[in-house]
């Protein structure tokens, strides 16, 4: 139900719109993800690893919302949470990884999280971050 | 047309795949995010995750590269999943994975070094 209140409320321009950036380096988590957020009527791009992550924001694009994997390839979600906010990147970045809380992913969260979700991302997961962005906008 | 037998066959197929607990509730959240302009999404997720995990499954069968200790973890996760020991095999893939970052944390460095200054040995075994 918050998920249709959600999308009317973007349809109607109560809501604004948001942004958000999936970085992450599997196939499947990308287009579930893009899809999920589109279905909310959420603007989204796709990134295949932390470094292109720091590209893409070097480009001059900003995001509401960043939801991060952890484990990726050439450059891990720690590593580009810490350069993002290290660049200053004020952001929403919600971590989402099939790891659960109990395997030390604390580095994760002191790295600059905002949030974290264990995958698979649902529905009420997705509700819960983009109810922080929208605080955090707020 | 709704309740031709083709149609019922394919929500009695549909059904059966929840009753043996091949799909579970994450597969409705898929076909719920179906609609006029992404009519197969579920299908297209799951033919992705397929092709995708059939890489992964071949490439468990490959460990050729020297990597013990998780040749090793592999190897225990295999014989947990033949006693059809959950708990086991959810803490041997624990463990495979923490060994995995282990390796990529120490062969890494080792290999930006070597690129540095070129091999001038080759490896001994430990004797």
């Amino acid at each position: 139900m918050e998920d249709e209140v959600l999308k009317s409320g973007v349809a109607s321009g109560r809501v604004q719109k948001m942004t958000a950036l999936i970085v992450d380096d599997n196939r499947v988590n990308q287009t579930i993800h893009h899809r999920l957020l589109q279905n909310l009527g959420i603007e989204n791009q796709v990134v295949g690893n932390g470094k292109e992550a720091i590209d893409v924001h070097c480009s001059g694009k900003n995001f509401d919302l960043i939801l991060m994997d952890l484990d990726m390839p050439v450059m891990n979600g720690i590593e580009a949470t810490r350069k993002l906010r290290a660049m200053g990147i004020q952001s929403t970045i919600a971590g989402v990884s099939s790891r659960s809380l109990t395997d030390n992913i604390q580095e994760f969260i002191e790295a600059g999280l905002d949030d974290f979700q264990e995958k698979p991302l649902t529905i009420a997961k997705l509700v819960s971050i983009l109810r922080k962005v929208q605080n955090h906008n707020n | 047309m709704e309740n031709s037998p083709m149609r019922q066959q394919i929500a009695s197929m549909r059904q059966s795949l929840f009753d043996e607990e091949i799909l579970d509730n994450h597969y409705l959240q898929l076909e719920q995010l179906e609609d006029r302009d992404n009519p197969n999404f579920a299908e297209e997720v799951m033919t992705l995750y397929c092709r995708d995990s059939t890489k992964i499954i071949a490439s468990l069968h490959q460990i050729l590269v020297g990597a013990n200790k998780i040749r090793n973890e592999v190897n225990l996760m295999r014989e947990y999943v033949k006693e059809e020991n959950i708990e086991k095999t959810k803490s041997a893939f624990q463990e495979l994975q923490i060994q995995h970052d282990i390796l990529r944390a120490k062969i890494e460095p080792y290999f930006q070094l070597l690129r540095q200054v070129g091999p001038i040995e080759t490896a001994q075994r430990p004797k």
